[in-house]
């Protein structure tokens, strides 16, 4: 039984001024479940989770066609509140972007600037996202120590904490771990398995062996075309296109 | 680790092959001992496909393990032996079907000795199977070697009853048929003693790394 499609693409185009970086992408990213985006430098491949919640809206001369559903809403439609679909979309970048405040106030941002004030709801909500990012443990004496003072892999999980806090649908994680030691990678990849439970999540990654270790569905792009896409363990062992074998075992890319 | 839960899942669906396998040996040879032939061909029509379907999920687990994961050092060791263990196992239920299949013809053909000594065998063999399959499980070297040193009185078995059929078939041509099928089986039951052994030799090495296979007499 395949799971509920979460996120549908739909034959989308996108443009860098002339640069066609994105060729009628069709991508289904399913609830619950991992899907990772790998292949070569520029394939895309960062470009395409950057769409999910419109990150690319700013580039100036930046361009899409085609569509991106969410629970079958158009996340392209005028009407659409880009901040509440950030909210429902959180990403996690490649180098971890506390803010230059206590541990403690990094996790409320969001949810003050999303108008709450009770107080002791948002130190309940702190407490939860902190536990459920793996981190609360390690911290729980330093909450209002600055969070730039947390090791590398900690204040990404910070981050990760940071978005779960907003009660996201989807989180779209950029390069979680490359500028992570091992310990602190593993760490990460325990916990996307851990969070997929609860949340939808897309993964963009450079390391093939993270997208076999932590995903269920992977979409392997190159130069902007999508060439395949299924579940890791058949992309993994028996890949259809011949393209994704010369990738996975290191011929090119 | 990650990759624990594909372990904890080959060691189950391990089991569950292992006990198959077994049943299928003991009800050969009981199916013969009691001349029941309905038991004889359930080995036969039913337990020898599920046996087959458990090597090929066994398989495509192991690949996808590997491939995911890239384990090293025992979590590999695990594999490559879940992966001998497991086409083992398809092996004896292959083993398992032609005793069935013989004891399906000396049903219809009245036995020329009585039988004490297959019975024997089996109940060793499958001993020294559910031995084996409980050191992979419980990694316990220590079991491994005691199945290995089982293997010899299954042998010894073996070689004793093809002795006594010679006899019967000197003494009287028209049971060599009879006793050829008997033979068989015990031919048969001695393999599986053998496949047995390897399992034992395969978890000696997943534990230890140290390899003892074709000269365990040093060991």
């Amino acid at each position: 039984m395949e799971p509920e499609v979460k996120i549908k693409a739909e034959k989308v185009n996108f443009f860098y001024g002339k640069a066609h970086a994105l060729k009628d992408i069709n991508l289904d990213i399913y609830a619950n479940q991992v899907t990772a985006l790998i292949g070569p430098s520029g394939c895309g491949k960062s470009t395409f989770i950057r769409l999910l919640n419109r990150m690319n809206d700013l580039i100036p001369g930046a361009r899409m066609e085609g569509r991106i559903t969410m629970d079958g809403q158009d996340i392209f439609a005028p009407r659409t509140d880009v901040v509440n679909l950030r909210r429902r979309v959180g990403m996690v970048f490649q180098k971890p972007n506390p803010f230059p405040k206590s541990i403690f106030e990094n996790i409320a941002y969001g949810l003050k600037l999303g108008g709450v004030r009770d107080r002791a709801f948002i130190e309940q909500r702190v407490i939860e996202s902190l536990k459920k990012a793996a981190i609360y443990d390690e911290i729980k004496d330093r909450l209002h120590e600055g969070a730039l003072m947390l090791s590398g892999g900690q204040q990404q999980r910070l981050c990760i904490a940071r978005c779960i806090a907003v009660d996201p649908k989807v989180i779209l994680f950029d390069e979680p771990c490359a500028s992570l030691d091992p310990l602190s990678t593993r760490k990460i990849e325990e916990l996307i398995l851990e969070l997929k439970k609860d949340y939808t999540i897309a993964i963009v990654t450079h390391n093939m062996q993270q997208a076999a270790r932590v995903s269920d569905y992977t979409a392997f792009l190159y130069l902007g075309s999508q060439i395949e896409f299924g579940p890791t363990q058949k992309l993994f062992t028996v890949p259809k296109e011949k393209m994704t074998e010369d990738y996975l075992s290191g011929r090119f890319g | 680790m990650l990759e624990e839960k594909q372990m904890t899942q080959l060691k189950r669906i391990l089991i569950e092959n292992a006990t198959l396998v077994e049943g299928m040996i003991a009800k050969s040879v009981k199916g013969l001992r009691d001349e029941d032939a309905h038991i004889l061909r359930t080995v036969i029509e039913q337990d020898e496909t599920k046996a087959n379907d458990y090597e090929i999920t066994i398989d495509e687990l192991c690949v996808t393990t590997i491939a995911r994961y890239q384990p090293n050092t025992k979590a590999l060791r695990t594999i490559l032996m879940a992966l001998n263990i497991s086409s083992g196992l398809e092996r004896m239920a292959d083993h398992a079907v032609t005793i069935a299949e013989s004891g399906l013809y000396l049903i219809e053909h009245p036995i020329v000795k009585p039988l004490i000594d297959i019975p024997r065998m089996g109940e060793i063999t499958i001993s020294m199977l559910k031995d084996a399959i409980t050191a992979f499980i419980d990694e316990n070297p220590d079991l491994a070697l005691k199945v290995c040193e089982r293997d010899s009185s299954v042998d010894g078995l073996r070689n004793q009853i093809a002795r006594e059929l010679v006899s019967f078939m000197i003494e009287d041509p028209k049971t060599i048929e009879r006793a050829l099928q008997l033979s068989k089986i015990a031919s048969n039951l001695e393999r599986i003693a053998d496949l047995a052994t390897n399992i034992g030799e395969d978890v000696i090495y997943m534990v230890k790394g140290t390899v003892i296979k074709h000269h365990k007499d040093q060991v």
